[in-house]
């Protein structure tokens, strides 16, 4: 039989309070190495607070959690010279220039100067910022920044990369090409262990993912699986107009596997989304607009919890 | 393989209870200073410099023509300049070291967020903070070396002794540096900021800079005394002049329990704020 790898996180019943406010509620997962983890949940649900005690710069309140063998409680230094860390606002080292930025934060981790220069190179070709070596970090795009931050991250050589929602604030073309760089280092067998609000960049990264919401995890599993058991394959998303839309609901019975009232359009899940359109166009009812998609991980979100994910 | 590391490591921190604060590698933060002020503030630093001198030629020539001599609080005469010059020289060693964790640190902690990057490497807060308070430290004693010399141009320098007014100009400034980067670290807003400012001024106007504390009466002696400048100011004043006595081992006392608080004060802050 194949050996199972040992998980290189483990985390069972975390929880953080902070005063009588339980931003993580009980919390349990596994990522196994080479792994790519994500915790999708609102803004608020925990996510950060969950990030910070894996990093080891932030201490459980209780239960138990195990990153690389060691407890962040006691081994904050020896885990954390193991991860590279994306926070989720850039803290580039803005009185630095950008070649220097990757030196010096290889330094803190007391790695020798020779074997940090030629790795900062390296590194600067991956996130495809070699002509910028020299220019300062306040004259990068968003996009940029963000490539050097996560450029910044792999100095160490990290074994699990830890990033918080590393695509917040950017433009569709800078987060594709974000990306892509993401997606070459799960390639390389780095462990991925990220945040997000966006479903779709779940979608793109995540072999495995945890929804979480006001502190605990609410599913678990691969994206098309959570789709696939929280959602139909269809959605039929119909505008009546904001004011129309909840009276319209009312004559929809039997239509579709479930209905969903969103203040601006209504929401029907089925297999066959062209099929329900029909059906609702027979009962007299002519939405303004009308729209059949796949089922994402923002619908499962919806069934979850009743709310949808970006507020 | 994993589990015989994580429990060399379990092993090695066990007999190093200091590892989750400090990774001995407070070189690296000075590094990072060091290039940083190369590249950007040059002339916060070299303003820093002129200061002190300009006060000295206005208040120590200018006003001291008119002045004469001085009585030292062990009975000597000097002349005015020498009497305030060893002062101001204190008192740039404060103003060096408070301008560098105080303002500094603060933008620092909320905008940059420096030390958030860095205490997610393995750096400790303790790194941070010695780090940061050396180069300061280093700041302080360039600005001393070059007043030192205006003194010596000047002739205001009376003793042999003013060469350890150099390490004791460090020691003021690692008091005061220690000191600020903990106190800095309460700080939320720019209001609570310009509070550091309300105390250093009264500070530096009355802790025996400008004329002898004996023309104080008793309580506000004790007051001034209690304050750390005039030990800073008394120190180095003995030095110049050479006037000095065994009874300066307490200024010294008095900066090293300062520097002890002020590091232990600024560890425990660092870790609480980024490492809660």
């Amino acid at each position: 039989m194949a050996t199972v790898p040992a998980p290189v996180i483990t985390a069972t019943n975390l929880v953080k309070k902070y005063k009588d406010f339980a931003a993580v509620d009980g919390i349990s997962f596994e990522v196994a190495p080479g792994e790519s983890f994500g915790l999708l949940g609102p803004n608020g649900a925990g996510k950060s607070t969950t990030m910070r005690m894996v990093g080891a710069v932030s201490t459980r309140t209780s239960g138990d959690l195990s990153v690389l063998d060691l407890d962040p409680n006691q081994f904050g230094p020896e885990i954390r010279s193991q991860l590279g860390v994306v926070p989720q606002s850039d803290n580039l080292d803005a009185e630095l220039r950008v070649r220097d930025n990757l030196i010096v934060y290889g330094r803190y981790f007391g790695l020798p100067i020779g074997r940090v220069k030629a790795r900062a190179d390296e590194l600067l070709a991956f996130a495809q910022l070699e002509d910028k070596a020299k220019s300062k970090v306040d004259d990068l795009s968003g996009g940029m920044k963000r490539r050097l931050t996560i450029a910044r991250a792999l100095i160490n050589d990290p074994r699990i990369l830890l990033l918080d929602e590393p695509t917040t604030g950017l433009d569709p073309q800078a987060r594709h090409i974000l990306w892509d760089r993401l997606f070459r280092l799960k390639e390389q067998g780095t462990t991925l262990v990220l945040t997000t609000h966006y479903m779709d960049e779940a979608e793109q990264l995540c072999d495995r993912l945890v929804v979480v919401d006001k502190g605990t995890i609410m599913a678990e599993g691969s994206p098309a699986a959570l789709i696939r058991e929280y959602s139909s394959r269809e959605v039929l998303e119909v505008r009546f107009g904001s004011e129309k839309n909840a009276e319209v609901a009312g004559r929809l019975e039997g239509i579709g596997e479930r209905v969903e009232v969103l203040p601006d359009r209504i929401l029907v899940y089925s297999d066959n989304g062209e099929a329900e359109l029909v059906r609702i166009t027979e009962r007299g009812l002519h939405p303004i607009t009308s729209l059949v998609r796949r089922s994402s991980l923002e619908d499962v979100f919806l069934r979850l919890t009743g709310r949808s994910l970006i507020e | 393989m994993i589990s015989t590391d994580s429990r060399l490591v379990a092993s090695v921190s066990r007999l190093r209870p200091m590892r989750s604060l400090y990774a001995g590698n407070a070189t690296s933060v000075m590094q990072r200073g060091w290039l940083a002020t190369r590249s950007s503030n040059w002339l916060v630093i070299l303003s820093g410099f002129f200061e002190p001198i300009f006060y000295l030629l206005s208040l120590g020539i200018g006003l001291g023509s008119l002045v004469g001599a001085v009585t030292t609080s062990t009975g000597h005469a000097i002349p005015y300049a020498a009497f305030i010059a060893p002062a101001l020289l204190a008192t740039a060693a404060m103003n060096g070291a408070v301008y560098d964790s105080t303002w500094n640190v603060f933008f620092k902690m909320h905008f940059a967020k420096l030390y958030q990057g860095m205490l997610s490497t393995s750096l400790g807060p303790l790194d941070v903070a010695l780090g940061e308070i050396l180069l300061a430290l280093l700041r302080g004693a360039l600005y001393a070396v070059g007043f030192m010399i205006v003194m010596q141009a000047l002739g205001l320098t009376l003793s042999w002794w003013a060469l350890l007014a150099l390490p004791a100009v460090l020691l003021i400034a690692f008091g005061f540096a220690s000191f600020g980067m903990g106190i800095t670290s309460y700080m939320k807003t720019f209001q609570q900021m310009d509070w550091i400012n309300f105390i250093m001024l009264p500070m530096f106007l009355l802790s025996a800079t400008f004329y002898p504390i004996t023309v104080y009466p008793e309580w506000i002696r004790w007051f001034i005394q209690a304050m750390p400048l005039w030990h800073g100011v008394e120190l180095v004043r003995g030095l110049t002049t050479g006037d000095v006595n065994i009874a300066m081992l307490w200024h010294v006392l008095y900066y090293l329990v300062m520097i002890v608080l002020g590091l232990i004060l600024t560890t425990r802050r660092l870790r609480a704020l980024f490492l809660d």
